[in-house]
């Protein structure tokens, strides 16, 4: 088995999870200037929720598809509506308070959406049920499996979408107008206050896929598992140009390339000191880099005034 | 068309508009003139809804508007040109323009409107697909203008168009005011530039720290004196 065809497949996957987190901490980012740092346990309560609704139905005997269908419509849901709700409670009171203050709640709402979750779940280990058989196909060498392709495949459509949505729909239009100049935009008859819930309810239906994703990859969720995932995103999201939507899918893909090859290599050239369970050094190692080397990362262009 | 009794607007504590009254008939085109930091922009700012007055009162058409925001105001035909253009920087001049039409959903008299004022100003035209902040100032303010067009306002507020443009643009500039003003929008137009002002508009009013000092013709204030010392430096 050819190791770097290997990790780079995984890579890819991993990474366009990745991606699709990064578009919810970027789009926001790019709004409001906010790096909202709950979006990760937003993802987290989606993949619970999904693994529920998994569970639930799977139980009665249900057909596949159908059952994910159920679980990520439930999940997009749930999290549209704690997305609107963090910002219309959290946030939206703070739109002209000093930029640390948001950034405070933003931690404190992270903190209250995983305690919450442990309430709800417990604080043990949730094992996802055996929901798909998926077959392996060989390239190169390498194995891809079917559920990989097909997260793969979803994760680039929905990236596709929402691209053109932004750059040719009216609200896509305004959403751009509204982060590059909000009174301007106001002007022009745009509410600014619908545009920046629109973006909250956008960021966090897609990150409820992405939980779906994470549960039916790894086959387990936890209370916990939004942090990681978060802070993953939020470096692919500086390393793609924080603000910068096209650089979020380019920081993801990257970060999970990076982190998967660098986990497969690490044991091999630590000479077996190190082991493939140090693989999340590489992902912060990167966002030092960047925020040292290139602070404004892959594809943006201005930084500086925005901390 | 647009009634003002009173209006007061703070920044904090600090008082920059006192309480002034002022009146546009419709179709007319009346200039508010004064120094710099006398209140004028901060009035327009007032009265298009991008700040919350104090007190007083607002009425536009009949209707009380004190205090609604800027995006109600232009789904009611009042339009603001803000002072500086308020380019949409990263966008093209096409999707600046669309945006201006942000609130209408009759694509297809859009787009012959959009044709409209790419035939008004040429320059645009040939640069629709360029980004706003690549514009030299005259195209920017230009595009300000045709875009503040594109909702079909009834009621135009122009804060300096002027502003920072070579003499020969300003001229150019003037002009599309004094055609749109033809077309019988209402207009409220603040300038430094007091004596284009007053030559394009029926009315003015001047401001001094925070308070209307004088209202009269445009005429009569042309002649006036004090004006002329004041404002148009002789």
């Amino acid at each position: 088995m050819d190791i770097f065809a290997q990790q780079l497949i995984n890579g890819l996957v991993l990474g366009s999870i990745y991606a699709l987190v990064a578009l919810g901490y970027t789009m926001v980012y790019g709004i409001l200037g906010l790096i909202n740092f709950a979006h990760g346990d937003i993802t987290m309560i989606g993949a619970l929720v999904a693994l529920t609704i998994v569970q639930a139905l799977a139980a009665a005997g249900m057909p596949a598809p159908v059952v994910l269908i159920i679980a990520g419509g439930g999940a997009m849901m749930v999290c549209a509506a704690l997305g609107l709700s963090i910002e219309r409670v959290a946030y939206r009171p703070l739109r002209r308070a000093p930029r640390l203050a948001p950034l405070i709640t933003a931690i404190g709402v992270s903190i209250l959406l995983q305690y919450s979750a442990a309430l709800i779940w417990g604080k043990q280990y949730i094992a996802m049920p055996k929901l798909l058989e998926p077959a392996a196909i060989d390239i190169a060498g390498a194995q891809l499996t079917t559920l990989q392709l097909a997260i793969f495949l979803l994760a680039c459509a929905i990236m596709a979408a929402l691209l053109w949505f932004i750059k040719a729909s009216r609200m896509g239009r305004a959403m751009r107008a509204t982060e590059q100049n909000p009174d301007v935009a106001g002007l022009m008859g745009v509410n600014t206050n619908t545009v920046i819930a629109f973006t909250f309810v956008l960021g966090s239906a897609i990150g409820a896929i992405a939980g779906l994703m994470i549960i039916l990859y790894y086959g387990i969720g936890h209370y916990f598992m939004g942090f990681m995932l978060g802070l993953k995103a939020f470096t692919a999201a500086v390393l793609g140009g924080i603000g910068n939507v096209g650089g979020a899918v380019l920081g993801g893909l990257l970060l999970g390339v990076i982190e998967s090859l660098a986990s497969g290599y690490i044991g091999d050239l630590s000479g077996g000191v190190l082991g493939s369970n140090y693989r999340d050094i590489f992902a912060f190692l990167v966002l030092v880099l960047v925020l040292v080397l290139r602070p404004s990362g892959l594809l943006g262009q201005h930084s500086g005034d925005r901390a | 068309m647009l009634e003002v009794t009173q209006l007061e607007v703070a920044y904090g504590g600090i008082r920059a508009v006192k309480g002034i009254d002022l009146r546009v008939g419709a179709g007319e085109v009346v200039a508010l003139i004064g120094a710099n930091g006398a209140g004028k922009t901060t009035t327009l700012k007032a009265l298009a809804g991008l700040l919350r007055p104090k007190g007083g009162r607002v009425t536009y058409k009949g209707a009380d508007v004190t205090g609604k925001p800027a995006y109600h105001l232009v789904r009611h035909g009042l339009a603001l040109v803000p002072e500086g253009r308020g380019m949409f920087q990263r966008l093209t001049v096409a999707e600046n323009l669309a945006m201006g039409a942000y609130i209408r959903n009759d694509a297809a008299v859009v787009a012959a409107d959009t044709e409209r004022v790419c035939a008004l100003f040429p320059r645009l035209a040939e640069r629709r697909r360029q980004l706003a902040g690549t514009l030299s100032g005259g195209e920017q303010q230009m595009l300000a203008i045709a875009r503040a067009m594109m909702a079909r306002p009834q009621m135009l507020l122009l804060d300096e168009p002027s502003m920072g443009l070579a003499p020969l643009m300003v001229q150019k500039i003037f002009e599309t005011v004094r055609m749109i003003a033809a077309e019988g929008v209402t207009m409220l137009l603040v300038e430094q530039n007091a004596k284009l002002a007053l030559e394009t508009s029926s009315r003015g009013y001047v401001m001094e720290s925070g308070c209307i000092v004088l209202a009269d013709d445009a005429k009569t204030l042309l002649s006036n004196p004090q004006v002329r010392h004041a404002y148009l430096g002789e």
